[in-house]
């Protein structure tokens, strides 16, 4: 692992009116490694991973992509100074995303999902696109769905389009914010199979998750968000290891009423 | 019963009631995604100006509008042809109605469809363009055809304006035969006709964006 972390947080504070959602969060995630990060329901692990994405601003605080500041940069005397759009655009081209919802457009085929923003964003031809986009489905086991609209997929099929939609653009780290919660349990294994093959791939992942299973094996590292802190990080044997920090095990015993903490 | 001249002068009519009514919609439904992307602007002035043409143009009789355009502009100078008064008139009042239609469809919009083409690196217009204006066309498509089908009816007043379509074609008619029964019943059925096809078009091209729920 180089010396810069492909994702750092330093003091990041995100503020909804008077609500505090985090409150101060350092974090760094290791180039080509998988940082999964679990916490209890409104703890804010969606909002770091949207403050990450950019498509929250931050209230305080910095964000670093492979060492670059991502929409604000610390000025000559540390003040924070807002960077212009052609600034922001680079570095969070570097970002891919993939959401609970799954968010497929639903008037595009899921080839035309895939090939999209290669066309409009990348200037490619639509044949080219379409090709490229053709094997991204393919390394998701979905190139015999290409013509198929989200509306005729199933979630897990729609989630493993998403994933390679993000894919396409051949980002250097991928989000994932429970990509498996709106599915059901027959359904999560296919889509942690393809992001376990893409943890192989070396991809840098930040995974918010609640499958703790997948945490555990696939994971270089966890981290745990408690009320917008982040309150324990380590390895997986170093946070599920006992003894457990209490809030973690009262998190293991709260949200994971499954059997899933015995697995550890 | 009236004599096939006389209805296939009424159909003669309706061609035009057709071309009218199909021109002002078309460059209506263009002027409507400008008007409503206005509305929606963040661009505080910009936001207001659109406002304010939807409620002008939304507040003021079709009837009115006409006039207007026919009677006032020559006064300042401006010689307006019949036929443009008439698809200058009904275009900028179907803008505002479709306009505000399109808000509606907008505003349902999955905010996370808009995040996932932020994501992609898409631009503001892009996302306009590609993802936004036509999930908004198909949340509003029988919004839109209802829309038409008024706009259809009410090009009976661009008569008003010198323009003889298929309401002034059966007056001129009526008059002249002494049969105002026989002839506005024609006239009624072939709007039905004209308006049935519109329907069947609609369900049509709903069928085609086959995409279904959102
Ligand atoms: N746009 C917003 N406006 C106001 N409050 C918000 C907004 N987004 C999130 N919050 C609040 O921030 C807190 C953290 O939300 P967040 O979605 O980040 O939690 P989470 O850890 O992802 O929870 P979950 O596991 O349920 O997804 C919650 O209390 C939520 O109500
Ligand atoms: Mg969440």
């Amino acid at each position: 692992m180089s010396l810069t972390p492909a994702i750092r947080v330093r003091g990041l504070v995100k503020r909804f009116g008077q609500t505090t959602v985090l409150d101060g969060i350092d974090l760094d995630a290791g180039r080509g490694e998988v940082t999964c990060l679990i916490g209890p329901s409104g703890s804010g692990k969606s909002t770091l991973l949207r403050c990450i994405a950019f498509l929250e601003e931050a209230t305080d605080g910095f964000i670093e992509i492979d060492g670059e500041p991502l929409g604000f940069a610390a000025g000559p005397s540390g003040e924070r100074m807002r960077l212009p759009q052609s600034a922001i655009r680079p570095v969070r081209s570097r970002v891919g995303m993939v959401f609970q919802q799954f968010n497929l457009w639903p008037h595009m085929t899921a080839l035309g999902n895939v090939s999209e923003a290669l066309v409009i964003v990348r200037g490619m031809k639509r044949r080219d696109a379409e090709a490229r986009a053709m094997a991204e489905l393919e390394k998701v086991g979905l190139s015999g769905r290409a013509s198929h609209y989200p509306s005729e997929l199933s979630g897990g099929q729609q989630q493993r389009v998403a994933i390679a939609r993000a894919l396409a653009l051949e980002p250097r780290i991928m989000l994932f914010d429970e990509p498996t919660s709106s599915l059901d349990p027959e359904l999560t294994g296919e889509v942690l199979n393809v992001m376990r093959d893409l943890a192989k791939t070396g991809m840098t992942m930040l995974v918010v998750t609640h499958e703790i299973g997948f945490a555990a094996s696939v994971g270089a590292k966890i981290v745990f968000l408690d009320h917008g802190k982040l309150l324990v990080q380590g390895t997986p044997g170093e946070v599920f290891g006992k003894p457990r920090h209490p809030r973690i095990e009262q998190f293991l015993d709260t949200y994971l009423d499954r059997g899933a903490a015995t697995l550890l | 019963m009236i004599s096939w001249k006389l209805f296939s002068l009424l159909v003669y009519a309706a061609q035009w009631t057709v071309l009218y009514s199909a021109i002002s919609i078309s460059i209506g439904f263009v002027m409507s995604a400008g008007i409503c992307s206005a509305t929606l602007s963040r661009n505080r002035a910009l936001a207001f100006a659109g406002k304010l043409y939807v409620s002008f143009f939304r507040g003021v009789p079709l009837l009115v509008q006409l006039l207007l355009i026919y009677y006032l502009l020559p006064g300042v100078g401006l010689d307006v042809p019949s036929h443009v008064a008439a698809i200058a008139g009904m275009a900028l009042c179907t803008s505002a109605y479709q306009a505000e239609i399109l808000r509606g469809g907008f505003a349902s919009v999955p905010r996370g469809l808009v995040e996932a083409a932020e994501m992609s690196g898409f631009s503001r217009l892009a996302i306009f363009r590609r993802i936004r204006m036509p999930i908004a066309v198909k949340l509003t498509m029988p919004a839109l055809i209802s829309e038409a089908i008024m706009m259809l009816k009410s090009s009976s007043l661009i008569s008003v304006v010198g323009v003889v379509e298929l309401t002034r074609m059966a007056q001129n008619l009526a008059a002249s035969t002494y049969k105002p029964m026989e002839i506005y019943t024609a006239a009624g059925f072939v709007y039905l006709v004209i308006n049935l096809v519109l329907v069947a078009l609609g369900y049509g091209l709903e069928k085609k964006l086959r995409w279904g729920r959102i």
